[in-house]
């Protein structure tokens, strides 16, 4: 279903700098910010057709297309492009590496200007309200002053919802999939375990590895094999592997790989490595864990009196990382303060990752909301 | 837009915030929000429904009411809807006590189903009950007079009522007489 946008590349605008740092909510000053982020399609003439994408967890800026090699497209090129959910025939779509991410994005990886050494673990702690104002420096950046929508899973999700409340109406449409308000002592209780795995490396250095010449590979790739089992249902891990044995057919009895799920995570973990800062990784999880948009009931009324923003809240039904408990709740704190908000949980045996997947019916309701968004925004229809 | 929703739209007041449950593809909640100036809030089960109120951007939540009521919080509306959906439900009692507003249903005590009952002894399908038997999604099936025992019962009063004819738009004056022989569907507005 649709087309590819072809070759793409990433680009980078420093949008803070030492006469105009970046504020974070705790206070702390950061400066400069550099960000990464690639484009699709093209900014109509009255610039009312932008559409962000914000990434998860481990996302980063090059969501579609590809840098050369045609088979290895961006991680969401199967939402983005032409006569795609995200229609690159009329929408323009942003999508930037987060701040304390490592692909581009200024994060703990990064020189620190005031030492001239790495961050590591002295960049300050920040919010996914902190996210959104770099999200929003960006559209700045490219002078868009009320994006179509903002779109995103998971962390991305809290990002599009966090700019809802953060700027009322600025946003045409909201769209939080499998995403939480408030995640729950479980989901806490697995982030902090993956924590713990990078934290207790003897290779981490209390975040210096990088001057020290080495790198937690083994905690940060026990980070993510844990995560990628809640990313997962148990259906789909029956489904896939079963209990069969990795390239033979008996058991050989022992502590080594054997089970094909093992070979599988241990595969998941080590090409982890090649992607992902162990730093960022406890910094973007950590900031999911003090996520919390509503629990000031008085700014939430202020931020959602009379919002113009629509909102498509989705989760899905064998996602048990963000069930759709969390989505729901997300649903009733936008009805009691009077806010229209469509909500569907799609039927998909993927888990948590059926956001990243093509799951028909799913594709389907975020092209059609964003076709009924699009039309009141003025937004030429769907070829 | 069916005559029957377009009386059941007379009785929501304009601007309202309104509840629709059961909102089909969203044929009531779109005239209310384009004609009448309200806020619609939609809740419905069947995929290809909600699929039709998301195209048309109708707010749509996905929630099948026989399994409670989504959690909204109270006074989150101002006029709850239930369009020929009261008696597809497993438990309107609980349904009707949790809302106050509009609730529509076919008239099973109207003279043509008495009569396909009684001469033909065969179940009744008409245009308001268009469902052979074995398929129809109507489980909870009354008459006027059952639905106005019942909300004596509840201590529920209804404050306006609408008799329908044949092809759901208005019963002329004559079927208030004889409404549950002679309407062949009834409107409510309904205060707790």
């Amino acid at each position: 279903m649709g087309s590819s946008v072809g070759q793409v590349e990433t680009q980078r605008a420093v949008l803070f700098n030492e006469d105009r740092p970046l504020v974070l909510d705790s206070g702390a000053r950061l400066a400069p910010v550099e960000v990464a982020y690639e484009t699709y399609g093209r900014l109509d003439a009255r610039r009312a057709n932008a559409v962000v994408v914000c990434h998860a967890l481990t996302g980063d800026a090059h969501a579609a297309g590809h840098h050369g090699d045609p088979s290895r497209t961006g991680w969401w090129d199967n939402f983005i492009g032409p006569g795609k959910p995200l229609d690159t025939d009329r929408h323009f779509v942003v999508c930037a590496n987060l701040l304390g991410g490592c692909r581009g994005t200024t994060g703990p990886s990064s020189i620190d200007p005031a030492t001239g050494r790495r961050y590591g673990l002295r960049f300050p702690l920040f919010t996914v309200s902190d996210l959104v104002r770099v999200h929003r420096a960006l559209m700045g950046h490219l002078a868009i002053e009320r994006p179509l929508a903002a779109v995103g899973g998971s962390l991305g999700g809290m990002q599009a919802l966090q700019w809802a409340l953060d700027a009322p109406g600025e946003l045409g449409a909201a769209l939080v999939i499998c995403a939480s308000a408030r995640l729950s002592a479980q989901n806490i209780a697995f982030s902090a375990v993956a924590r713990q795995a990078i934290l207790g490396d003897p290779d981490f250095h209390g975040g210096d590895y990088a001057e020290r010449g080495t790198r937690p590979d083994r905690g940060l790739a026990l980070a993510r094999m844990l995560a990628h089992i809640t990313y997962l249902s148990e259906e789909s891990m029956r489904r896939k592997f079963g209990r069969r044995i990795q390239d033979a057919d008996e058991p050989r009895f022992g502590f080594d790989v054997d089970f094909a799920v093992e070979s599988y995570l241990q595969h998941q973990g080590e090409s982890f490595l090649r992607r992902f800062d162990a730093n960022s990784y406890l910094y973007l999880t950590r900031v999911m864990d003090y996520f919390d948009p509503f629990a000031d009931p008085a700014a939430t009324a202020r931020a959602l009196h009379g919002t113009s923003t629509e909102f498509l809240v989705l989760s899905f039904d064998t996602d048990w990382r963000f069930d759709t408990e969390h989505s729901k709740e997300i649903v009733r704190e936008l009805a009691s303060h009077h806010v229209p908000v469509t909500f569907r949980e799609i039927a998909s045996p993927h888990g948590h990752d059926s956001f990243l997947l093509e799951v028909p019916e799913y594709h389907r309701t975020v092209a059609g909301f964003l076709d009924a968004v699009g039309r009141r925004a003025g937004v030429p229809a769907r070829r | 837009m069916r005559p029957d929703l377009h009386v059941v739209a007379g009785l929501v007041p304009a601007g309202s915030r309104v509840l629709d449950l059961g909102c089909g593809d969203g044929d009531l909640l779109d005239h209310l929000i384009h004609r009448h100036g309200c806020a619609g809030q939609g809740v419905e089960a069947s995929p290809e429904a909600l699929h039709a109120c998301v195209v048309r951007g109708i707010p749509v939540v996905q929630a099948d009411i026989d399994r409670g009521l989504p959690d909204f919080e109270d006074g989150a509306f101002d006029v709850v809807v239930l369009s020929q959906t009261l008696q597809a439900v497993h438990r309107p009692v609980l349904v009707l006590r949790e809302m106050i507003g509009v609730v529509s249903f076919p008239n099973f005590g109207h003279w043509r189903i008495r009569a396909q009952l009684a001469l033909r002894g065969r179940m009744p399908v008409s245009r308001t009950l268009p469902y052979a038997w074995y398929e129809t999604p109507n489980i909870h099936l009354c008459t006027i007079h059952d639905f106005e025992a019942l909300l004596a019962r509840e201590g529920l009063a209804a404050t306006r009522r609408r008799l329908l004819d044949d092809a759901g738009g208005p019963a002329p004056p004559w079927v208030a007489r004889r409404p549950n022989l002679l309407a062949a569907g009834a409107v409510y507005l309904i205060r707790g």
